[in-house]
């Protein structure tokens, strides 16, 4: 799975993408495995209230399923216009 | 002319808006918007950062340019925003609506701009002296797509 991170998620995570195996079968599954992957990844999710997410480029909640999913993308709320 | 364009480049609002109209024939009313690079109140800013997510953010923007053109009857609509270091003052981001009547397109425009605030991947971080501070969305920027 590739993971994205952007503004201060990527920051935080130290890296603004990488690619883990991952059995999760929801975005709010692969948050938790990643929470454990490392103090910074942790940190960068502590606060799911500030975190949105992708699952192959398409904004999606938490529970949404990763069935067929390439990519999933975590970003604080957007700031656009 | 591709309605939805991501760019680093400055562009000319002025010759946008007039090659848009000119392609509006039979539309009533022409609406713009032009976002700019605010300064912050302590007058203090070096410069605007935007990143975003390409790709996504092209496929989001046409994806709300869409919507908005179907729900407002437009014959037109067009969305270019920056990305990259920007300097106070610069141009971010303009929309432009067309429609028969102007009441279409004024409503088209805050369409756009709600949508684009907060549904399309950018994040804007300003750089001071003193460092760089990602800007927070605001809860009015969630509840204003409710009134949608």
């Amino acid at each position: 799975m590739d993971l994205r991170y952007f503004a201060w998620l990527r920051e935080r995570i130290g890296t603004g993408h990488e690619v883990i195996e991952t059995e999760a079968a929801t975005v709010a599954e692969l948050i938790e495995e990643l929470k454990a992957r490392s103090e910074a990844h942790a940190f960068a999710l502590s606060d799911l209230g500030a975190v949105r997410a992708a699952v192959d480029q398409e904004l999606v909640e938490f529970d949404a399923s990763l069935t067929g999913a390439r990519e999933v993308a975590l970003f604080p709320p957007m700031t656009g216009g | 002319m591709v309605p939805v364009r991501v760019q680093e480049a400055a562009f000319d609002v002025g010759a946008e808006l007039n090659e848009f109209t000119d392609r509006m024939q039979g539309a009533g009313a022409v609406v713009s918007f032009t976002g700019l690079t605010r300064d912050l109140a302590a007058g203090d800013l070096i410069a605007m950062e935007i990143e975003h997510f390409p790709g996504m953010t092209e496929a989001a923007l046409g994806t709300i340019r869409e919507e908005a053109v179907t729900r407002f009857s437009l014959q037109g609509a067009l969305v270019i925003h920056r990305y990259g270091r920007l300097a106070p003052g610069e141009v971010i981001m303009m929309v432009a609506t067309a429609s028969r009547h102007r009441a279409d397109a004024f409503a088209g425009a805050e369409f756009l701009m709600d949508f684009l605030k907060s549904r399309a991947p950018f994040w804007k971080r300003e750089i001071t002296a003193s460092g760089a501070d990602w800007v927070a969305a605001k809860d009015r920027d969630e509840a204003a797509l409710n009134r949608w």
